[in-house]
């Protein structure tokens, strides 16, 4: 298990959160998601076996959110 | 999309929307009012109709369908007014939402800029510019007026005036001198600077603050859990009920309206907006608030523990009186301080000072050494065994005090002096008195914190009398004295025990254990000790006593704060549901009272940005007046 943060450009809208824990969540190897709201973070815990982290930041950037940075 | 699109789709649609109403006032034409309706649902819809699709692409279904599918419904029955009315109040509401926000994030967005971006380092004698993370330690970095101090370090040559609001909060500019030190972030205002670099980008105190702050704004409140739990059945719930309302009534547009209604933004963002602002506002007083369920536990606080030394007082003993009983006042004085020479203990640092200051040079090490926690020391000097320290050190050892010198210790300590003993050779030779400077806002701020109906609480490893004499002149109804550091965690225990919620309030440095055993552990003078900032709750970056009320303030303030948006939230949401339910609210109407709930939270997370900078006679922020019990030991 491995927990990354992918850096967003800005979270401004409540249905934003809620969109993209969704889609992150719902990733074969996520177990734990959380939009963090005022820093505009999405930070994702899963099996690295299982999932690379540039589908994740690909599943961000295609809900119409940039991701610019990722740790 | 950037917010300048946003903010032509909001103004044309506007325009669109207006120029349609005007056309249904004059009675001039019914097709050209629906034709420019239908228009503005386009621009302002065109938008949530892309994130719909985007969002759909990635199998979440989210506000966005919902209401793209309300609009082309609406569209399809004719309904050109309500299909413009409701795009137009979405784009609206999320434009205006985000200009808000941006708001609630201000005060953290405006420390990150204070970080500073270059730096001028001497390097083979010639200055270049580089990144603030590329100076090396121990290089020399040089700062002109104007500029920012780009690392921690120490100051060789120069001499200049810092504003060190970055760190403290406190932008009355401080005098720096050669071997003082400067932090990163900090503004030198006049003078000029040459620095040994210390602690280069991640690692200075500047970056610290940043990142700890960066983590607070989303750590979690309790009270959000109450909120998780609601969602947790509220969102199938909806659900349910929209598919119930459908098969009993076969109103598609009943049931839509219902999803799109019912989705809780003023809730998901109801605490991240309070505390964001409420942990902004502390960041630029130069407190740090390490997250949501902190700001709840300071709420919560009834009992003040300060620890004395360095908290109450200044924390920098000096030697006020020296009295022998034989041995010529020299020969102590050159004993103890050999003695103290490699003492850690700030009363054993006040021995060695004074020394230098006497003799002009510091006092070798003594032959040998050893520390007595809360006791003193023994020592070993030119072959004679020497034991300073308290009564209870004599005691422990069985060197007798005899009556006088019993009667001279009971002066000094009841004048608030601390007096240590000297014995050589098992025989006391001599009495020095150490005593310590109260801070200037200590008495201001117990009496404040009384009349908020807080218990205080002293703390300290000091004798009962000067405790007492102390407590006596600060208005301190009880205190602990005598206090090993083990000993304060129990102190702190025993309040815990009968049911009180403690905050301790200390340096950090030596009392970790009690910070860490308070409900709540505040440390002042944060800035530069690393290790206070990681295990307190609340960083008081400044030295400065009167945050301590700063800081429970805001923090209950933001909780009610929060507390507010949360039912609010709660109570719209279920108000609005009901109506639809009841056929007395529709999505046009419904959009826009639930944009305006949106906004009406940020707006009272934004109130908090105001708290303690409008009100220049302070008024008791807490309610709860509890009896103070007094009593000593």
């Amino acid at each position: 298990m491995t927990t990354t943060t992918f850096k967003l450009e800005e979270v401004s809208c409540p249905s934003c959160v809620k969109n993209i824990e969704k889609a992150t969540g719902r990733l074969e190897g996520v177990s734990k998601t959380k939009v963090l709201f005022n820093s505009g973070k999405v930070k994702t815990t899963y099996d690295e076996q299982k999932l690379d982290p540039n589908v994740i930041e690909d599943t961000i950037n295609k809900l119409g959110y940039q991701v610019v940075s990722y740790h | 999309m950037s917010k300048q699109q946003k903010q032509y789709i909001v103004i044309s649609s506007a325009l669109l929307i207006a120029v349609a109403l005007l056309f249904i006032h004059l009675g001039i034409s019914g097709f050209g009012s629906d034709v420019l309706m239908t228009a503005a649902a386009g621009v302002a819809g065109y938008p949530i109709a892309k994130k719909a699709y985007m969002t759909l692409r990635m199998r979440v279904l989210g506000i966005e369908s919902l209401v793209t599918v309300a609009v082309f419904g609406a569209l399809a029955i004719g309904e050109f007014w309500e299909a413009a009315a409701v795009t137009f109040l979405f784009v609206f509401g999320s434009w205006l939402e985000a200009r808000a926000l941006e708001k609630t994030r201000s005060s953290l967005k405006s420390l990150l800029d204070l970080q500073p971006q270059t730096a001028s380092v001497l390097r083979d004698g010639e200055e270049v510019e580089r990144s603030p993370d590329q100076v090396n330690i121990g290089e020399i970095v040089r700062v002109r007026p104007g500029e920012k101090i780009p690392v921690d370090g120490v100051i060789q040559k120069g001499r200049a005036s810092v504003n060190q609001a970055a760190i403290t909060g406190e932008s009355i500019p401080v005098g720096k001198d050669i071997g003082d030190e400067v932090f990163s972030g900090t503004i030198l205002e006049s003078g000029y600077l040459e620095l040994e670099a210390r602690k280069v980008g991640e690692d200075t105190t500047f970056s610290h603050i940043l990142e700890l702050v960066e983590e607070a704004q989303d750590e979690k409140a309790r009270t959000q859990q109450f909120l998780e739990k609601f969602s947790r059945y509220y969102t199938p719930g909806i659900m349910i009920t929209a598919l119930v309302v459908f098969l009993i009534t076969f109103d598609v547009r009943l049931s839509l309206t219902l999803l799109v209604i019912a989705c809780p933004g003023a809730l998901v963002i109801s605490a991240p907006v309070s505390i964001v602002s409420g942990i902004g506002n502390g960041a630029r007083n130069g407190v740090l608030i390490k997250g949501g369920e902190i700001l709840e536990q300071a709420g919560k606080v009834g009992t003040i523990a300060f620890d004395k030394t360095g908290t109450l007082t200044r924390g920098e003993p000096s030697v006020t009186g020296i009295k022998t009983f034989g041995m010529p006042k020299e020969q102590l004085l050159y004993l103890a301080g050999r003695a103290e020479a490699q003492s850690e203990h700030h009363l054993g640092k006040a021995v060695v000072h004074h020394v230098r200051k006497v003799t002009g040079q510091s006092p070798e090490p003594a032959d040998a050494f050893n520390h007595l926690p809360g006791l003193g020391l023994s020592a070993e000097v030119d072959g004679q065994m020497l034991h300073i320290g308290n009564c209870r050190l004599m005691e422990e050892e069985e060197i007798a005090i005899p009556g006088e010198i019993e009667t001279y210790l009971h002066q000094e300590e009841e004048q608030g002096k601390t007096p240590i003993l000297v014995a050589v050779s098992r025989q006391i030779q001599g009495v020095i008195s150490i005593a310590d400077r109260l801070r200037n806002d200590a008495r201001e701020l117990i009496k404040q914190l009384y009349s908020e109906g807080f218990s205080v609480v002293m703390l300290t490893g000091d004798n009962a009398r000067t405790a007492a004499s102390i407590a006596h002149a600060l208005g301190i109804d009880e205190y602990y004295a005598e206090l090993l550091p083990a000993d304060k965690v129990d102190a702190i225990r025993r309040l815990q025990f009968d049911g009180q919620t403690v905050a301790m309030v200390g340096d950090g440095v030596n009392d970790a254990p009690a910070l860490a055993t308070a409900d709540l552990g505040i440390a002042m003078g944060g800035a530069g000790t690393d290790a206070a900032m990681e295990t307190a709750d609340i960083v008081l970056m400044a030295d400065q006593l009167s945050k301590v009320s700063y800081s429970l303030g805001i923090s209950k303030a933001t909780v009610r704060n929060m507390k507010q948006n949360i039912y609010f939230a709660v109570a719209v949401v279920l108000l609005l549901i009901l109506g639809v339910l009841t056929g007395n609210v529709f999505l046009a109407g419904g959009m826009m009272v639930h944009e305006a709930s949106v906004l009406l939270v940020i707006i009272n997370a934004i109130r908090l940005l105001g708290y303690g900078s409008e009100k220049p006679s302070r008024q008791p922020l807490f309610h709860h007046k509890k009896q103070v019990e007094a009593y000593g030991t």
